[in-house]
């Protein structure tokens, strides 16, 4: 048995949360899931700032403090920190490392050839069109404002460093899911083809990659049970050779590992529960049999998997216009129809001066902002609303200009309002996300890992 | 027969796929998955929505798990770093599925009444201690 721990469900997620999973109890391995949709464009953005960034700059802090922990208790790391950037992070890792006091005692693996970028145009003259996945639309309708273009790799060259002797392995854009299951396909020496075993895994590593997300926090379940979520214990898989494993975190920390607060995880980001897509398997979802069989600890088994598809998923980012948000706060009497008078006005202003809008967005933070109209009407002594107006364009001077229309109506609109004091709201570029396929081949003579001596 | 909502009878989870939200509908209780799989169609998902949700709604049976799937499409204002919306990935987006009415038997009414809401004694400002002292 091998026990894989969840450190990090996301780029910003709690620093204390790998340090309690090295510190608080056994612990084979430890993956840090840094990387969602978003983060790619936002690691792109810093990138072409700063060219040796581009990669989750927590982690080496992070690792600064538990690298020794690990050398010394032998908790090897996995994780897709490396985002647009592994080589610049695996560099600063052997520095820090060094600066830890690991020196001659550890090995990073750098995993590259994800990134598509520069032979993107190749690419394209070679047939591959990475249509939309959803529109069909082909690449080259944008090519020009295309930021990154990143596959997003499986498990082999993870089991390839680990091979390598790799005590921490630093990927680009790894699937969460083989941060997880990597390791198990390397310890227990699992065939590829053996499709129920690896898919085993991938449902393992869905259940690790939201951190504690699966251990009781954001559940929805009966939250207010849940204990000490102060200090939560983040997931913890103890995984066997056959595939199945139990959920669990360590022993005396907060948060709750059940039956429904797995369930509710293994929905998050559901498509099709029977097809679930990974480049190593196809893992069908409807197949899996939770037990709950102690405090703490649930069975996972039963899982089918299927041979998976010639295809690669490429996440590519592209810059696609810019966009504000500016928020008002409306005091009672008659919160609503203040903020929405406001609201009246400002669009009156913004049409008169003849700016251009793909979108502009309303909404009244305190009643409709996620519900909308299922909210009902605003009940008449609703005691405050936070008016917030969102605006889109391809015109960044549009979006410059409504930056500075929002503070006037403090003193030129509806009365009772406050709360201006963040300033004027900020033009951003917006990065878009365009999915698509690429064939396996074109991508997988291209994965290389690098194994470097801290 | 007697009105409930869907917050009695289960919870929820969402996410994102581009402009596609996600929501996953969890039985409180297995023996209420059948009452659920039978009222909640994709047809009434999609009317009780309205005008969130400008595309297709699908639904995915996870008898295995008590539960079903939604796939919402054309719900999250063209999703991830475009949308305007607070909620551009959908996160909270499966709890306005919570505020659907739905016709139970009376037994199943009364079983069910008041679970999902915090009880009135609630003090979110204590913390419930983790059974061995964390």
């Amino acid at each position: 048995m091998i026990r894989i721990g969840s450190g990090q469900g996301f780029w910003g997620d709690d620093l204390e949360a790998p340090v309690r999973q090295v510190e608080g109890g056994p612990l084979d391995y430890l993956m840090m899931d840094y990387l969602a949709e978003v983060t790619m464009s936002i690691m792109q953005k810093q990138r072409s700032r700063d060219p040796s960034a581009g990669y989750a700059r927590d982690f080496i802090p992070l690792m600064e403090r538990i690298f020794p922990t690990c050398v010394e208790k032998g908790v090897r790391i996995v994780t897709n920190a490396g985002g647009v950037n592994p080589e610049g992070c695996g560099e600063a890792l052997v520095a820090v490392g060094r600066r830890a006091g690991v020196g001659g005692r550890a090995k990073v693996g750098v995993v590259t050839g994800d990134d598509l970028m520069d032979r993107l145009d190749a690419l394209l003259a070679e047939g591959h069109e990475l249509r939309h996945m959803e529109t069909g639309e082909p690449l080259t309708s944008i090519r020009d404002r295309v930021e990154s273009a990143n596959a997003y790799i499986g498990a082999t060259p993870i089991v390839r460093a680990l091979e390598g002797g790799a005590d921490v392995i630093v990927t680009g854009r790894s699937t969460d899911t083989a941060l997880t299951y990597g390791p198990m396909m390397h310890e227990f020496g699992w065939d590829p083809e053996d499709h129920d075993r690896v898919a085993h895994g991938v449902v393992a590593g869905h259940i690790n990659e939201c951190g504690a997300q699966a251990s009781g926090g954001n559940a929805l379940v009966d939250w207010w049970t849940v204990p000490a979520m102060e200090s939560v214990g983040f997931p913890i898989v103890e995984a066997s050779s056959d595939g199945s494993f139990v959920v669990t975190k360590h022993p005396g920390t907060g948060g709750r590992v059940s039956r429904p607060v797995v369930s509710e995880q293994i929905l998050y980001e559901m498509g099709d529960p029977s097809s679930y897509i990974t480049p190593d398997v196809v893992a069908d979802f409807t197949s899996i049999q939770l037990e709950e069989i102690g405090p703490d600890r649930v069975r996972v088994s039963g899982i089918r998997g299927s041979v998976a598809t010639d295809f690669l998923k490429v996440s590519i980012a592209y810059s696609d216009g810019y966009k504000a948000v500016g928020t008002l706060v409306y005091a009672w009497p008659d919160a609503a129809a203040k903020a929405r008078g406001a609201e009246r006005i400002l669009r009156a202003r913004l049409d008169r001066l003849g700016l251009v809008f793909d979108e502009i967005r309303t909404e009244l933070v305190g009643w409709d902002s996620t519900h909308g109209h299922l909210a009902g009407p605003p009940p008449a002594d609703l005691p405050e609303v936070q008016l917030r107006v969102a605006v889109r364009s391809r015109d960044r001077a549009s979006v410059e200009r409504f930056t500075r229309e929002l503070a006037p109506l403090v003193l030129t609109g509806t009365p009772s309002v406050t709360g201006f004091a963040g300033g004027r709201p900020r033009a951003q570029e917006i990065m878009a996300y365009w999915p698509a396929l690429i064939r396996k081949e074109a991508v997988q003579p291209h994965l290389n890992v690098r194994i470097l001596e801290v | 027969m007697a009105r409930v909502l869907l917050v009695e009878l289960a919870h929820t989870r969402s996410g994102d796929k581009g402009d596609t939200a996600n929501v996953g509908v969890i039985a409180y209780d297995a023996q209420d998955y059948p009452l659920l799989r039978d009222l909640l169609t994709a047809e009434r998902v999609k009317a009780h929505f309205g005008a969130l949700v400008k595309g297709a709604v699908e639904r995915f049976e996870l008898p295995n798990l008590n539960a079903l799937n939604f796939l919402l499409h054309g719900s999250l204002g063209g999703g991830g770093t475009v949308s305007l919306m607070t909620d551009a990935q959908g996160k909270v987006f499966s709890t306005a599925l919570l505020r659907m009415e739905l016709e139970v038997p009376d037994e199943v009414a009364r079983r069910v009444k008041g679970k999902g809401r915090v009880p009135a004694d609630f003090d979110p400002m204590r913390t419930v201690p983790a059974p061995e002292g964390a």
